[in-house]
C-alpha cells in the first residue's frame, strides 16, 4: 500500500485529468456527436424504409384484392347477362313456335273449310246434273213411248248404253 | 482443434517441468552475480528490478538499451522535457541532463535548486546538501518530493492515443457527410461505436438517459483499450497501469454520476425511505461509502492491477530467455521464452479489451443507477 501511494504521482494526475477533459470535449464535439447523430438517422431512415415497403406490400395487396373483386364481379355480371340473354331467346323461339302453330292452325282450317266447302258444291252440282240427266232420260223415254213400244226398248238400251258410257 | 489443445498441453507440462529448476538457476546465478557487468540485465534479481522500474512511468522515452563492448550502457531513446513546480516556482529542463541515472546520483542544477531522480520521481534537495543520503529503508533523508508536471513517457502515450482517436473518429464523423456506408479503416470503428452504445450504454443507463453519457463513454473505451493495446507493443507504454491515470478516469465517472444523480439517488443514499428510522443513518454510512469510495476505488484498482500484472507476467516470461539459460541452455530458454510469452500476450489482448470493456460497463452501470427513475418501485 505503501509503495502504491509512493507511486501515485499527483502531477501525473493533474496532466492526466487536463488532457482528459480536452479529449472528452474534443471527441464529443468532433467524432462522437456527428458519427451518433449519422448513425441514428441512418437508422431512422432504414426504419422508414421498411415501413414505406411494408406499407407498399399491403398497398399492392389490397390493390390485388380489389382487381380480384372487380374480375370476379365482372365475370358475375357477364354470366348473368349470358343466363338472361339465353332465357329471352329461349322465350323468343317459344314464342316464334307458339306463332308459328297458330298460323299454320288457321291455314289449314281455312283450307279444311274451303275444302269442305268445294266438296259440297261439287256433290251438289253432281246431284244437279244427275237429276237433269234422269229428267232427260225420262222425258225422251215417256216421248218414245207413246209412239211404237218397240222403239220405246230400243231407246232405253241406247240411253242405258250412252249412261255406260259415261 | 485437437491439435492444438494437445500443444497448448504440451508446453504446460514442460513449463510445469522446466519451472522446478528455476530455484537451481535463481541460486547459481546469485553466485555468479557480478556488479561490474556494465549494466546488463541478466539476473534474476536485476530483472526484478528492471520490471519494477518498466511499470513505473518514465521521464525518457527510452526504446532499449545495450551494452557496448567497452562496458558502457548505452541508452537508444528520446529525452521528454520535465516540468516542475518547485520552492522556486516552475523550471523545466530536458529529462536527458539526468543522463538515465534513477538512483539520485546525478545532480541536477536549476535556478540554484539541486534535483535528484530516484525510482522515477524527482526529488529537490534541501538548501546547502551537495549528495542525497538515504537511510536504512532506502528512503532520501535530506530530499523531498516536489510536483512534478512533467511530459513523462504516460503523457506521450496519453497525448499520441488521445491524437490518434481524434484523427480516426473525426475521420468516420466527416465520411458521413458524403456517404452513408463508411469505407476503409472508419467501417472497422463503426461497428465498434456501435457496440458501445447498443451493448454498454443503452442497457445499462436506459433509453431515456443514455444519450446524454453515450459520448464520455465512448471516449473512455477507447481510450483504456487502445491505451492497453500500446502497452503490448514494444514501445511500452504502461499508461493504464498509472494508478494516476486510473484514478482520473474513476473519477470521471465518480463526478459524473454524482452530477447527474437524480434527488430520488440521493434520497435513498441519505435517508433511505421505508427503514426504521434508526437504521437509515447506518445505512447512509454505507451506502456513501459506496457510491463516493469503493465504486470508483473498484473501477481504479481493476484496471490499474490488471494492466499492471499483464506487463509483469509478460516481461517476467521474457526474462525466462536470461534466468533458465543456464539450466536450459541459449535455444532451450529463449524458446520456452518465446512460447510463453507468445501465448500470454494472446491472453493480453484479450485481458487489454475486456478491462476496457469492463470499465466502461460499470460506470455505465454506475451512472444508470444514478439517474433511474425510482419512481415505480414504490
Amino acid at each position: 500500500m505503501e509503495t502504491l501511494l509512493n507511486d501515485f504521482s499527483p502531477g501525473l494526475f493533474v496532466v492526466t485529468t487536463i488532457l482528459l477533459v480536452a479529449l472528452i470535449a474534443l471527441m464529443v464535439k468532433f467524432a462522437w456527436k456527428p458519427i451518433l447523430n449519422s448513425l441514428e438517422e441512418r437508422e431512422s431512415g432504414i426504419e422508414n424504409a421498411l415501413a414505406a415497403a411494408e406499407n407498399a406490400r399491403k398497398e399492392m395487396q389490397n390493390l390485388q384484392a380489389d382487381n380480384e373483386k372487380l374480375i370476379k364481379e365482372a365475370r358475375a355480371e357477364r354470366d348473368a347477362m349470358m343466363k338472361e340473354a339465353r332465357v329471352i331467346r329461349d322465350k323468343m323461339i317459344a314464342e316464334a313456335k307458339e306463332d308459328a302453330k297458330e298460323v299454320t292452325a288457321g291455314l289449314i282450317e281455312k283450307a279444311q273449310a274451303s275444302i269442305q266447302h268445294e266438296k259440297q258444291a261439287a256433290l251438289a252440282e253432281i246431284k244437279k246434273n244427275v237429276a237433269e240427266l234422269s229428267i232427260g232420260i225420262a222425258e225422251s223415254v215417256l216421248k218414245k213411248e207413246l209412239s211404237s213400244k218397240k222403239d220405246q226398248l230400243e231407246l232405253v238400251e241406247e240411253l242405258l248404253k250412252d249412261v255406260t258410257l259415261n | 482443434m485437437k491439435i492444438a489443445q494437445k500443444t497448448i498441453k504440451f508446453f504446460i507440462s514442460i513449463a510445469i517441468a522446466l519451472f522446478t529448476l528455476v530455484n537451481f538457476a535463481a541460486v547459481s546465478e546469485k553466485n555468479h552475480d557480478d556488479q561490474n557487468d556494465g549494466g546488463r540485465v541478466n539476473s534474476k534479481e536485476e530483472v526484478e528490478a528492471y520490471i519494477l522500474h518498466h511499470i513505473k512511468d518514465s521521464h525518457d522515452f527510452s526504446l532499449f538499451s545495450y551494452t557496448n563492448d567497452a562496458g558502457e550502457r548505452k541508452h537508444i531513446g528520446f529525452p521528454l522535457p520535465i516540468i516542475l513546480w518547485t520552492s522556486e516556482g516552475l523550471i523545466t529542463f530536458m529529462s536527458s541532463e539526468f543522463h538515465h541515472n534513477d538512483d539520485g546520483h546525478v545532480i541536477v542544477e536549476k535556478n540554484g535548486l539541486k534535483f535528484v531522480k530516484i525510482h522515477s520521481k524527482i526529488y529537490e534537495l534541501d538548501k546547502a546538501v551537495s549528495e542525497v543520503t538515504f537511510n536504512e529503508t532506502h528512503h532520501a533523508t535530506n530530499a523531498h518530493k516536489v510536483l512534478d508536471f512533467s511530459i513523462t513517457k504516460s503523457v506521450v502515450g496519453v497525448l499520441l492515443i488521445g491524437f490518434l482517436l481524434l484523427f480516426w473518429f473525426s475521420r468516420l464523423a466527416r465520411q458521413y457527410k458524403t456517404q452513408k456506408i463508411p469505407t476503409g479503416f472508419a467501417r472497422v470503428l463503426e461497428p465498434l461505436v456501435i457496440y458501445v452504445r447498443d451493448e454498454i450504454a443503452r442497457p445499462n443507463i436506459g433509453e431515456k438517459h443514455y444519450r446524454r453519457f453515450t459520448g464520455y463513454l465512448l471516449t473512455v473505451f477507447f481510450f483504456i483499450w487502445v491505451l492497453n493495446l500500446s502497452g503490448l507493443t514494444p514501445l511500452g507504454f504502461n499508461v493504464t497501469g498509472q494508478l494516476a491515470v486510473t484514478a482520473c478516469l474513476a473519477i470521471f465517472t465518480l463526478i459524473i454520476y454524482s452530477v447527474s444523480g437524480t434527488k430520488s439517488y440521493w434520497m435513498h443514499m441519505i435517508w433511505m425511505p421505508g427503514v426504521p428510522k434508526l437504521i437509515r443513518p447506518v445505512l447512509a454510512i454505507i451506502e456513501l461509502a459506496g457510491a463516493l469510495l469503493i465504486k470508483p476505488f473498484s473501477l481504479l484498482v481493476r484496471l490499474f492491477a490488471n494492466i499492471s500484472a499483464g506487463h509483469i507476467v509478460v516481461m517476467s516470461l521474457i526474462a525466462i530467455m536470461f534466468t533458465l539459460k543456464q539450466s536450459l541452455g541459449v535455444v532451450g530458454a529463449t524458446g520456452l521464452s518465446l512460447v510463453l510469452s507468445f501465448f500470454i500476450t494472446l491472453i493480453e489482448v484479450l485481458v487489454a479489451f475486456l478491462q476496457a470493456y469492463i470499465f466502461t460497463m460499470l460506470s455505465a452501470l454506475f451512472i444508470g443507477m444514478a439517474v433511474e427513475d425510482h419512481a415505480e418501485h414504490h
